[in-house]
């Protein structure tokens, strides 16, 4: 499982940072999404699912397939 | 369905067409071809001032939130905790001195949320409350040309004073960080700071009213949140859902032709999101019109979706959690003074809310 998160397209909305803070951070600077963990649990995957249908902008996708 | 004036529009009252229209390439946000849903004699149909983003597009949009979003993050938002609270507990103060049947609007809902945003842009207290009025009138769909022509002045007489002084000499402040930025002209400044004050004051300050009389109304849920404090997170965001206090929606025109949701939407026509109607959606959601401040389910558009989704959602997050956690826990006797059908709403507002709520308690 896989995340990325594009700072091109965010507009900083941090429904990420509110959802899953362990896995999301905003810049102090403009406020832009900011990966913590690329990565994380499988276990963690309602809550992403979560995070792409709140974010806004559809800056954070998902890549679920297994070994990734 | 016709639209003031006779032009046709359209009203989304579903939650996925909601969504994709607010993230849609082909709908604009641009103040110029934005019609209200409903009658008022305040149509804007010149572009946005410089710097008041809310009603541009990107990139202009996004070129002025970016210069701000930084201060509205989830993580600073929540350091602003101890500042909140205190200006929470000097309005509880108040509403003590004032005693049993004092309007809780005025004394609290209303004053908190726009003192909080006049120290983080630094507006002197004693700007305040004539700020306050003037975001009113412009915020009342019943207010007359000259009338809102009045606030119009007395706003931009405000702002000609105040932002050039804090240009000389800029504060530790979100003012003087966008000064010190220096990529702002003097206009662009003014517009920023117009649409800082105007976003910030009336919302939460009809939530903060609205979320405690929904509370009231609904003594189990309010039994539910004094037992178990840790509800209070998903009460909030319960209560944006239930209460959508942007009852005339978010409206937006297409550039061009546009097949959407198997109609054709023709250039320059209004598509308008009822949010409160996509918020009650019965295809997303449970028990609709139940308050349940136990629901899980927090995808609500009560703060709007796509690029200009509340840039100050965070804060009005942190002022309402705060504001009924102080209110509850200091006045846990907290009941109306009158019969609630005596509460006059505020309908020809653009954002919902009681216009007073007089309340008592035991001592
Ligand atoms: S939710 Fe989306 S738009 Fe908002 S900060 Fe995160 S990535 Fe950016």
């Amino acid at each position: 499982m896989r995340i990325t998160a594009d700072r091109e397209v965010c507009c900083a909305a941090g429904q990420c940072a509110l959802i899953a803070p362990d896995l999301f951070d905003q810049s102090d600077e403009d406020g832009s999404v900011v990966l913590l963990d690329a990565q994380p649990d499988t276990g963690r995957l309602d809550v992403l699912r979560e995070v792409v249908s709140r974010c806004p902008t559809g800056a954070i996708r998902l890549q679920e397939e297994p070994g990734a | 369905m016709s639209y003031q004036g006779g032009t046709p529009g359209w009203l989304i009252t579903r939650h996925t067409e909601a969504k994709e229209l607010l993230t849609h390439k082909s709908f604009s946000a641009r103040q110029e071809g934005i019609i209200s849903p409903v009658p008022t004699e305040l149509a804007y149909d010149g572009p946005a001032d410089p710097g008041a983003f809310a009603k541009t597009d990107d990139p202009v949009h996004s070129k002025y939130r970016k210069l701000v979003t930084g201060f509205f993050t989830v993580r600073r938002t929540r350091q602003l905790a101890p500042m909140i609270e205190r200006i929470v507990h000097e309005q509880l103060d108040d509403l003590e001195k004032a005693g049993p049947g004092a309007d809780l609007v005025e004394v609290f809902a209303e004053s908190v949320p726009s003192r909080v945003m006049c120290e983080m842009i630094g507006v002197p207290e004693s700007e305040r409350k004539s700020l306050q009025r003037h975001v009113e009138t412009l915020g009342r769909l019943s207010s007359t040309v000259p009338e809102a022509l009045a606030a119009v002045s007395g706003m931009s007489g405000f702002l000609t004073r105040f932002v050039p002084s804090r240009m000389d000499d800029p504060r530790d402040d979100i003012l003087g960080d966008l000064i010190r930025g220096g990529q702002l002209t003097e206009q662009e400044l003014m517009g920023m700071t117009a649409t800082l004050i105007t976003g910030a004051f009336d919302t939460t300050g009809n939530m903060l009213a609205m979320g405690v009389y929904a509370l009231l109304e609904h003594p189990d849920q309010l039994a539910k949140l004094q037992e178990d404090p840790e509800l209070m997170g998903a009460a909030v965001e319960e209560l944006l859902r239930f209460l959508t206090i942007s009852h005339l929606g978010a409206s937006r025109w297409a550039l061009e032709d546009v097949e959407f949701a198997g109609q054709t939407i023709k250039k320059g026509e209004v598509v308008t999101v009822a949010l409160p109607a996509v918020n009650r959606d019965p295809e997303r959601y449970e028990n609709p019109d139940q308050l349940d401040i136990g629901r899980t389910d927090h995808g609500h558009l009560g703060l709007g979706h796509g690029v200009h989704q509340c840039l100050g959602q965070h804060l009005a997050r942190t002022i309402l959690r705060v504001g009924y956690e102080a209110l509850f826990d200091r006045f846990p006797t907290l009941r109306l003074a009158v019969p609630s059908d005596e509460i006059q709403m505020r309908e020809d507002f653009v954002h919902y809310g009681p216009s007073a709520l007089p309340v008592t308690w035991d001592d």
